[in-house]
């Protein structure tokens, strides 16, 4: 089969993991803010913001409730006003980030409720403010949740990933699809979809290990 | 000194207004060690939050040093708060902390360099007897370990004042004493200004020089320990201090009263003497003693015969030897 000697599935992993951790790792960086602001806002938050809570709140569910195959055609135009291009991995990067970041949101507010109201209420009793509760409470406490909540959303993306690879860019989810189902190659399905198991084996596994390692309530 | 005026806390729900606190006035002064005594939902935790607005009252002033503090911006109020330490019954400790950091995060806050704050956190780790785990997480130690790092993280920034929420409703008997006896230390030592919440008369009569007695929202009766335990006169403070599982039926004519321990010397054998020089055989119905250094606290209920001036003997002895008592009903 020409695809190994090409080096078609080297290249297709490669793809896959660069833009699904790229992407993740923006949509992190949009997420997680947006997921504290979410939290923090809330009426049991330490800074109720009734009218900002609501506003962010309907924008993520919108976008949440959106299936990504449809989100991905429909945002793909503004791609180009974005990053430049509707075509190849870029624009791909740009649906991936836009489904995933609202999603990420709702994985880190849901962490930093689960931390205790009772170690909240002891730092505002020792005069901590707001902000100072973020970043020396709510985060660190919520770490391993956090991280857990990472690896969810990794292998989310992955998912994503290989939907958007039918459109735009590659990765293993286009060699599948392009390269196996439309020729019906079906060893090039299997040996795409052997490898991605894998890959989510190992974002699955390294992750998990390095939740555990930082929980400091296990032992 | 904390002063508590016309303080009213009104939580509005939505199956209407509960009212949690009803025109407390209360005032703690300096030095004292303060308890706060009720049963569960009377309103004693929602009064101790508001002595440093973790809870906002609905109305009254919280006055510290002289300044009520309800009317303190937000960043007046943060540095107000340094200056009282809390301790709480679930410890809330940072869990992904380890002890020395739980210690520091006060002075962290503070903005207390960071080498200043680790010899402040070691100092204080020594007070309450941790310096060999200070490397260990809160999820490695006992509820009494918990309750003492807690204690040394809330001195950390030197407060005047440290609130005590049911601090140690969730330990046992004996973790309960030596906490208390570090409040104590503490107290004496640092001359630091405690306010203890409790619903168990055990920890107010050990350490507390005053006592105010909170129920259904209000504050019933409040006063110097001893005279609360000699004489109390709300029927919630009879109850807290005297379990009512030991009224039980009365034979006609029989008396019984109730003697109070509040620092006899424990050596000393108080009942025997009474029979012996008397002459009464008194029945001993209900004791609850402890010697703490040397000194006995607590009460007896002793069931008098009838009898030709028995009850007149007995007494007379209790009045020569200064003991106080009262007569139940």
């Amino acid at each position: 089969m020409k695809l190994w000697e090409n080096g078609v599935f080297a290249l297709g992993v490669w793809e896959t993991v660069y833009m699904v951790l790229l992407s993740t790792f923006i949509a992190y960086i949009i997420g997680l803010p947006l997921g504290i602001i979410l939290s923090v806002t809330d009426k049991e938050g330490i800074c109720p913001i009734r009218w900002l809570n609501k506003i962010i709140g309907f924008i993520v569910n919108i976008f949440r409730s959106i299936p990504f195959i449809i989100l991905m055609v429909a945002i793909l135009p503004a791609a180009k006003l974005f990053v430049g291009t509707s075509m190849g991995n870029r624009a791909m990067i740009f649906t991936l980030v836009v489904a995933a970041a609202p999603y990420v949101a709702r994985m880190v507010e849901s962490s930093i409720k689960e931390v205790d109201k009772g170690v909240i209420e002891a730092a505002q009793a020792m005069g901590t403010s707001s902000f100072g509760i973020i970043r020396k409470v709510l985060v660190p406490e919520a770490a391993p949740s956090l991280i857990v909540g990472a690896v969810i959303s990794t292998v989310t993306i992955l998912g994503y990933s290989a939907m958007a690879g039918t459109i735009a860019g590659g990765g293993l989810g286009k060699i599948a699809i392009i390269d196996g189902y439309q020729r019906s190659e079906y060893d090039v399905i299997w040996v795409s979809m052997l490898l991605t198991i894998v890959i989510v084996e190992i974002i699955q596994e390294v992750g998990m290990r390095i939740a555990m390692k930082n929980d400091k309530r296990i032992k | 000194m904390i002063e508590l005026k016309n303080l009213t806390k009104i939580f509005h729900t939505v199956s209407g207004d509960i009212c949690a606190l009803k025109n407390i006035d209360l005032c703690v002064n300096d030095g004292e060690i303060f308890g706060i005594i009720g049963l569960s939902g009377a309103g004693k935790s929602t009064l101790v939050r508001c002595i440093n607005l973790l809870e906002r009252p609905t109305e009254g002033a919280v006055i510290i040093d002289g300044r009520d503090i309800t009317k303190l911006n937000k960043k007046e109020l943060l540095l107000v708060r340094r200056n009282i330490g809390m301790i709480f019954q679930g410890f809330n400790l940072l869990a992904q902390r380890n002890v020395i950091k739980n210690v520091c995060y006060p002075l962290e806050i503070a903005g207390t360099p960071k080498e200043e704050a680790k010899n402040r956190a070691r100092e204080l780790l020594k007070l309450v007897g941790l310096s060999d785990r200070e490397k260990a997480y809160p999820s490695q130690l006992s509820g009494g370990q918990k309750q003492r790092v807690a204690i040394a993280r809330a001195l950390a920034t030197n407060p005047k004042y440290l609130l005590c929420d049911e601090a140690t409703s969730a330990l046992d008997p004996n973790t309960t004493q030596s906490i208390l006896e570090l409040l104590k230390r503490i107290n004496k030592e640092f001359g630091v200004t405690i306010v203890v919440i409790t619903h168990e008369m055990k920890v107010i009569d050990s350490i507390c020089d005053r006592v105010a007695v909170i129920d259904k929202s209000v504050i019933a009766e409040q006063g110097k320990v001893s005279d609360v335990f000699v004489n109390p006169k709300s029927d919630i403070a009879r109850d807290l201090i005297l379990p009512k599982t030991v009224i039980t039926d009365t034979v006609h004519g029989e008396k019984r009263l109730r003697i109070i321990f509040d620092g006899e010397a424990s050596g000393r054998p108080v009942i025997s003497n009474l029979v012996i020089s008397s002459g009464v055989p008194v029945n001993i119905m209900f004791a609850d003693t402890k010697d703490i250094d040397g000194k006995a606290y607590g009460q007896m209920i002793l069931q008098i015969p009838e009898g030709e001036n028995n009850y007149e003997r007995v007494t007379a002895y209790l009045d020569s030897i200064k003991l106080k008592y009262s007569e139940e009903v």
